[in-house]
C-alpha cells in the first residue's frame, strides 16, 4: 500500500505559500480605495469583493491545505490483496481489531476465561462501559490505555458495532462448584435476599438475565472469573457507573461467600436465543441507577 | 594555624562570593524585555482572543494545565520527574486560586523571566527555558484569552518534591547555570526565510519541542537543545526521537510534507504518532495552521543530522531469536502489518524504516506491543486504527523476540531488544 502511496507520490498534498498573489492583491485592494475616493464608480464596493473572494482563491490555489490524500482515505482505498476481506482497512472490523484481539472475533469472547463477550450487549450498556474507562472510573490499564484520547461519537459506534453482532452462545463450562453454592447462587440471582435489602439481580437484570435496555446488560454467557472478578471490582472500587452507582450499593452487601457462589451459578447456566435485552420498562428499578437515565 | 585559619576564612568568602553572585544572576529579570509594553485593549478584541486561543494550543497549555476530565486550564495534572511530582496549576482568571488579580506584565514576567509576581521563581517544569522567546505581542495574546475563560476555584495543587528540589530558592542557583532569557538561542537569521523563522519560533519557543525532543542532564536542564538530539522523557519511559536528519532515527527520509501531515493528522507515510506524541497532536499540533505546520517542518527539516548513540547495534542479533520473532510475527502482525513490513494503508502503519521501530531505543515499540493504542483521533482522522495491547498475551521472552526481528527485517538495522528490558517497561508502566 505505503510503497505505491510513496512512488505515486499521493501523500504530497501541498507546497509553499508564494508571495507573487499576496503582492497583487494588496495592489489591487489599494486601487479600489483610490477609485472610492474619486467617486468613479458606484459600485466599487461590489468590486472590492470580487476582487477580494479572486484573491482569495488565488491565496488558496497557491497554498493547498495540508490533509490526507482523498484516494489514500481509508474508506475509500482499493483492498490490499494481501489482507484478508475481515481486515479490509476502514471497515468496522478492522477498526475494532484492537479489540478483538482480545475479545475475540466480533467479540465473541476470549478463550481464556478472562475477556467477556461484547457481541450483543446493549449498546447503551458498552458506550458507558467505554466512557467509564476512557475517564478511569472503571481500571483497567489495558483498556485505560487502549481508549485514550478517543471521542465519543466514535466510542459510541464502536459500541454500536458490538451490540449488533450476533453471535451463537457456546454451551457454558461444566459448574465447578457444590450443589448448595450453585442453590445460594441461583436464590441470590433469582429471588435476592429481601432480610439483607438485596434485590435479585433479574429485578433489573431482566428476568431471563438477558439485561434491560438501554444500559443494563444480561448476565449469562460469561466466564466465572470475570463475573466475579467484575463484582470484586465494585466493591474496592476499581469499577464505577454513574453516580447513584446502584451496582456499588449492592455489591458492598455481598460477601465474598455471595459472590463465588453467583458467579458460579450465572456462569453455569445456558443460554437460550433469542438472548436480547427486554424492553426498557417504565416500572422502577428497585435502586436508583445512574446508568440507566445517563445520556 | 593562623594562615591556615586565614587561608579557609579567603575560601569561604570566595565561595560565597561566587554564590551571591550565582543567586544575583538567577534572579535578574530581562531588562530590556519591555515591561509596560503590553499593547492594552486592541481593537479587534474577538481577533486577539482568537489569537490566544490558538497559541494555547500551539504550546499545548491544557497538556500540563487540564486534568483528564476536569475544567479546560483550572489545573491539576500530575507531571512525573526524576525530582518528584509536579501538579499544573490553576490557570483560570479566578482571583485567589488562579491568575485572575495578574496583570499582563506579570503574565509577560511568568513567560519570558520564569518568575510568578512578586518575584517568586518558577520551576522550569514550566517551560520557561523555551517561552522566553515568545514574543510579547503574543503572550498579551495568551493573557487575553486566559483572561476570557470561565474562573474555576479550585486551589492548585502543591508540587510534591524530593528534598533538595523543594527548595524554591535553589532555582536562582539552576537558572544561573541554565537559563538566559531572550530570544533565539542560535544565531543564522541571515538569509533565511520568513517561513524558516518562523518555524524556528514555533519550535524553539511556544512549542517546546525540546522539552520532550532534547535530551537533558542530572539537574533536568535540557543540553543543546536547538539540535533536538532525541533522549529518554524523564518520568514517562517513553523515546523522544531526534528530529535531526538523520535517516534511520531521524527525520532524513521524511518531506517537508510528511512532517506537516503527522503534526496535523497524526499519520505519515513512515509512521503513526504514538504515546505522548499522539497527545500532542491531539491536544496541539492538529490545530496549526497549514502554513505554521509547514514552518515547522521547514525549520525541522534543516537541522543537521545527529548521529545517535550507537546502543544497540552490536551486530545482527542470533538467528534463532529472529526465527522466533518471525513466528511470533507471522502470527500477531502480519495480518496487518503485513509479512513484508509494509503496514496497510493508512490503518496500520509500516514497519520497515518506521522510526518509532528503528529508534536507538526499543522503549516505544516496546509499549507500544505492550500497550497498543489508536492513533490519534484528529480532525483530519476522527475514526482512527488500533492495535490490541500484546502485554497480557505475550511474555519478555516473546516481546523481546518479536521486537528484535521487526528492528531486524526489511532493511531495519537496529539491534537486538532483551526481554530485561521488557520486564523493566512492563513493571514502570504497570498501574
Amino acid at each position: 500500500m505505503l510503497h505505491r502511496a510513496r512512488s505515486g507520490g499521493r501523500y504530497a498534498a501541498f507546497s509553499g505559500p508564494a508571495a507573487g498573489p499576496d503582492l497583487i492583491c494588496r495592489f489591487m485592494l489599494a486601487s479600489i480605495d483610490f477609485s472610492r475616493i474619486a467617486s468613479l464608480v458606484r459600485g466599487a464596493a461590489g468590486c472590492a469583493a470580487l476582487f477580494l473572494a479572486a484573491c482569495v482563491q488565488v491565496a488558496a490555489a497557491q497554498t493547498p491545505p495540508v490533509m490526507l490524500p482523498e484516494t489514500q482515505t481509508p474508506d475509500a482505498q482499493s483492498p490490499d490483496p494481501r489482507t484478508p476481506e475481515a481486515l479490509r482497512p476502514g471497515t468496522m472490523e478492522a477498526r475494532v481489531a484492537a479489540c478483538t484481539g482480545c475479545h475475540g472475533e466480533q467479540g465473541r469472547a476470549g478463550q481464556d476465561g478472562y475477556y467477556p463477550r461484547l457481541a450483543g450487549k446493549p449498546q447503551e450498556y458498552l458506550y458507558h462501559q467505554l466512557l467509564n474507562f476512557r475517564d478511569g472510573r472503571r481500571r483497567y490499564s489495558p483498556m485505560n490505555r487502549l481508549l485514550r484520547g478517543l471521542p465519543d461519537a466514535y466510542l459510541h459506534e464502536i459500541a454500536g458495532y458490538f451490540a449488533g453482532r450476533q453471535v451463537p452462545y457456546p454451551p457454558p463450562a461444566a459448574p465447578g462448584a457444590p450443589a448448595a453454592t450453585l442453590e445460594q447462587g441461583r436464590a441470590l440471582a433469582l429471588l435476592g435476599d429481601p432480610a439483607r435489602g438485596l434485590p435479585a439481580c433479574a429485578a433489573c437484570h431482566g428476568d431471563s438475565l438477558s439485561g434491560l435496555a438501554p444500559a443494563i446488560p444480561g448476565l449469562l454467557g460469561l466466564p466465572r472469573d470475570y463475573i466475579g472478578a467484575q463484582i470484586g471490582g465494585w466493591k474496592n472500587g476499581l469499577r464505577q457507573a454513574a453516580a447513584p452507582d446502584c451496582m456499588a450499593q449492592i455489591a458492598d452487601k455481598l460477601t465474598p461467600e455471595d459472590i463465588g457462589a453467583l458467579s458460579a451459578w450465572l456462569a453455569a447456566q445456558a443460554v437460550a436465543e433469542p438472548y436480547v435485552p427486554q424492553a426498557a420498562q417504565s416500572s422502577r428499578l428497585p435502586l436508583e441507577c445512574g446508568s440507566q437515565a445517563r445520556r | 594555624m593562623t594562615l591556615l585559619k586565614r587561608l579557609i576564612l579567603v575560601v569561604a568568602l570566595v565561595c560565597a562570593g561566587i554564590l551571591a553572585g550565582m543567586y544575583w544572576i538567577g534572579t535578574q529579570e530581562d531588562a530590556s524585555a519591555g515591561y509596560g509594553a503590553a499593547a492594552g485593549v486592541p481593537a479587534g478584541a474577538d481577533t486577539l482572543l482568537e489569537r490566544g486561543r490558538y497559541l494555547a494550543q500551539v504550546g499545548n497549555c491544557a497538556a500540563c494545565h487540564t486534568a483528564p476530565g476536569g475544567q479546560p486550564y483550572a489545573g491539576g495534572t500530575a507531571i512525573p520527574t526524576p525530582f518528584g511530582t509536579f501538579h499544573g496549576p490553576n490557570i483560570t482568571p479566578d482571583a485567589d486560586t488562579g491568575i485572575g488579580r495578574w496583570s499582563a506584565d506579570d503574565f509577560w514576567r511568568a513567560l519570558h523571566d520564569g518568575k510568578a509576581p512578586g518575584g517568586r521563581l518558577l520551576y522550569p517544569a514550566f517551560p520557561y527555558t523555551e517561552y522566553t522567546q515568545v514574543s510579547r505581542a503574543d503572550a498579551d495574546a495568551l493573557f487575553a484569552f486566559l483572561k476570557s475563560l470561565p474562573p474555576a476555584r479550585q486551589a492548585s495543587r502543591a508540587h510534591d518534591l524530593r528534598f533538595p528540589y523543594d527548595q524554591r530558592p535553589l532555582l536562582a542557583f539552576w537558572r544561573a547555570l541554565y537559563f538566559r532569557p531572550g530570544g533565539p538561542r542560535d544565531a543564522g537569521d541571515a538569509g533565511r526565510p520568513a517561513q524558516w523563522l518562523r518555524g524556528r519560533y514555533l519550535v524553539q519557543g511556544l512549542g517546546h519541542c525540546a522539552a520532550c525532543h532534547a535530551p537533558r542532564n542530572a539537574l533536568g536542564a535540557t543540553r543543546d537543545p536547538e539540535r533536538l538530539a532525541g533522549g529518554m522523557i524523564a518520568g514517562l519511559d517513553w523515546y523522544a526521537p531526534p528530529l535531526g536528519g538523520d535517516s534511520a532515527t531521524g527525520l532524513g527520509r521524511w518531506s517537508e510534507q510528511d512532517i506537516a501531515l503527522l503534526l496535523k493528522t497524526g499519520l505519515s507515510p513512515h509512521s503513526t504518532a504514538s504515546g505522548p506524541m499522539a497527545e500532542v497532536v491531539l491536544g496541539s499540533t492538529q490545530h496549526l495552521s497549514d502554513a505554521d505546520a509547514q514552518a515547522v517542518a521547514a525549520y525541522l527539516k534543516s537541522l543537521p543530522a545527529t548521529a545517535p548513540a550507537p546502543e544497540g547495534r552490536s551486530g545482527p542479533p542470533p538467528a534463532a531469536l529472529m526465527e522466533q520473532g518471525r513466528e511470533l510475527y507471522t502470527q500477531h502482525c502480519a495480518l496487518c502489518h503485513q509479512a513484508d513490513g509494509a503496514g496497510s494503508g493508512q490503518a496500520w502503519p509500516p514497519l520497515a524504516g518506521n522510526p518509532t521501530v528503528t529508534a536507538p531505543s526499543p522503549a516505544n515499540l516496546a509499549r507500544v506491543v505492550l500497550e497498543g493504542g489508536y492513533a490519534p483521533a484528529t480532525a483530519a482522522n476522527p475514526r482512527p486504527h488500533g492495535m490490541p495491547p500484546f502485554g497480557p498475551a505475550l511474555s519478555d521472552n516473546d516481546i523481546a523476540a518479536l521486537a528484535t526481528y521487526v528492528r531486524n527485517s526489511w532493511g531495519n538495522r537496529a539491534g537486538a531488544v532483551q526481554p530485561l528490558e521488557i520486564k523493566r517497561l512492563r513493571d514502570a508502566t504497570r498501574e
